[in-house]
């Protein structure tokens, strides 16, 4: 099957939610994780009972799960705009004390999207030339977050809905930060981004390496302990 | 002191065409309704609005878009979030004519801009945003071997904030992520003007529990729990 400018093998990839759940199994006890917009709010189903705390960046601390329609309080809202409920040992704050978390290397580890990623790690999620708002977008929390984090997992789609590769030898995107990125976990394959390259570590069931590289830009290391990703 | 206005009009009066105004809120989550309606109200032009999105879940602020009120806008995440729903809105058609001038920053920079405004600190180094757009044309220096860029501090000339509850002295205190900027645009206003849901009588709130001292808020009106719309992002 060839698609723009990647050849994507005939097994099917991943859903969604299974790149979240492989990420959930990245992520240690007793750490402050920061849930980017996107795939990445949807760690948060796979976290329940783990010592996970979820950190919203604008102000709170141990941010529960989405409200039902019962709970749902106009005044307490994640970065996504969804309605959500507090747990015990919850805290509020304001957005300077937020980002001072943030920025202050507070941050365990922060999931986030991505339009494109580089070789060496580069990270550009803000803004697609596609929309013609040229140096202006939405930036938000991103570059906060991919600067502060102690490690960043990128969760995103391996290709675009047209067909091109996303893992890049170069971001062509405005970028959102340089050399911040320790992994990318994608609907095919989970990356390690080392200072020899990119690391190709795991690959979904019926997938083959190759079968990554043909749909990637930037050249692949294959793993010592490559493997198959268990779900 | 008695900071109390009987009204949004009067506690608004001095506001002036070409002013900086500040407003506190997240999308929907705590964001001065009530001031902002009075200020369309008001019809002041070619205002600078310092706010993290413009209109998206704030139908207020987009009324000041839509009436030609906004100069300039200095936000985080100013437009809706998908392409096709911007293609729709009016802050964004404004932006590419060119009828709105834009800024933007990452939110950790906005609010440490607006919070040194309030502190006293006329500039400050951040790793954030270097290698980026948002580095183009700062300085840049070199801190524990890594470069950061020189951003200056924001000082609106005024702030419209939303809290919880408020007392006479302008003490205030917010509710859940309602607070978000409303405490450091407080701060970094010359003239801060603070719409409360609930005002106490002096003592009635907790002197251990207050969010945002009644220094950096000149006035205040009582304005009650606004009406809750579902945000559409």
């Amino acid at each position: 099957m060839i698609k723009g400018k990647v050849i994507l093998p005939e097994m099917p990839p991943i859903e969604r939610e299974m790149i979240a759940l492989r990420i959930a199994n990245m992520l240690e006890d007793g750490s402050y994780v920061n849930l980017g917009i996107g795939i990445p709010t949807l760690v948060s189903n796979w976290i329940e009972g783990r010592d996970i705390t979820i950190q919203s960046e604008i102000g709170m601390l141990k941010c529960g799960p989405l409200a039902e329609e019962g709970d749902v309080d106009p005044d307490r809202i994640n970065a996504s705009c969804q309605y959500v409920c507090d747990l015990p040992g919850s805290c509020y704050f304001n957005v300077e004390t937020s980002f001072a978390m943030i920025r202050g290397g507070r941050m365990d580890v922060a999931v986030l999207g991505a339009l494109q990623v580089s070789e060496k790690g580069d990270l550009a999620g803000w803004n697609n030339p596609a929309r013609g708002l040229g140096k202006t977008g939405n930036i938000g929390g991103s570059m906060d977050l991919a600067v502060g984090a102690n490690k960043v997992i990128i969760a995103m789609e391996h290709v675009t809905p047209g067909g091109d590769p996303k893992i890049l030898k170069k971001c062509e995107y405005p970028l959102t930060a340089k050399e911040c990125i320790d992994f990318i976990v994608t609907n095919y394959a989970l990356i390690e981004v080392t200072p020899k390259g990119l690391v190709l570590k795991e690959v979904i069931p019926g997938i083959t390496a190759e079968d990554v590289q043909k749909m990637t830009e930037a050249k692949l290391i294959i793993a010592n302990d490559f493997k198959e990703m268990e779900l | 002191m008695d900071k109390l206005c009987p009204n949004t009009d009067i506690a608004i009066a001095d506001v002036f065409d070409g002013a900086v105004i500040a407003f506190g809120g997240f999308f929907s989550a705590g964001k001065p309704t009530s001031l902002t309606k009075a200020l369309v109200k008001k019809g002041v032009k070619n205002l600078t609005v310092i706010v993290q999105q413009v209109g998206t879940g704030n139908e207020e602020m987009l009324e000041l878009v839509t009436n030609g009120q906004i100069k300039k806008a200095i936000c985080s995440y100013p437009f809706p979030r998908s392409a096709t729903k911007g293609a729709d809105h009016p802050f964004e058609q404004a932006v590419r004519k060119g009828d709105i001038e834009l800024e933007v920053f990452p939110i950790g920079t906005f609010a440490e801009k607006l919070r040194c405004a309030g502190a006293g600190i006329p500039a400050f180094y951040t790793l954030v945003g270097v290698g980026t757009v948002v580095a183009e044309g700062k300085e840049v220096r070199v801190f524990n071997g890594k470069e950061n860029i020189l951003e200056s501090a924001l000082e609106p000339d005024y702030a419209f904030v939303h809290a919880w509850k408020g007392d006479a002295e302008g003490n205030l205190i917010y509710r859940f992520t309602a607070q978000n900027y409303n405490n450091v645009m407080a701060m970094a206003a010359r003239v801060t003007i603070a719409e409360v849901e609930i005002f106490t009588a002096m003592g009635g709130l907790d002197p251990n529990f207050i969010h945002t001292p009644g220094i950096f808020v000149k006035r205040l009106v009582e304005t009650g729990r606004p009406e809750f719309n579902r945000v559409a992002v």
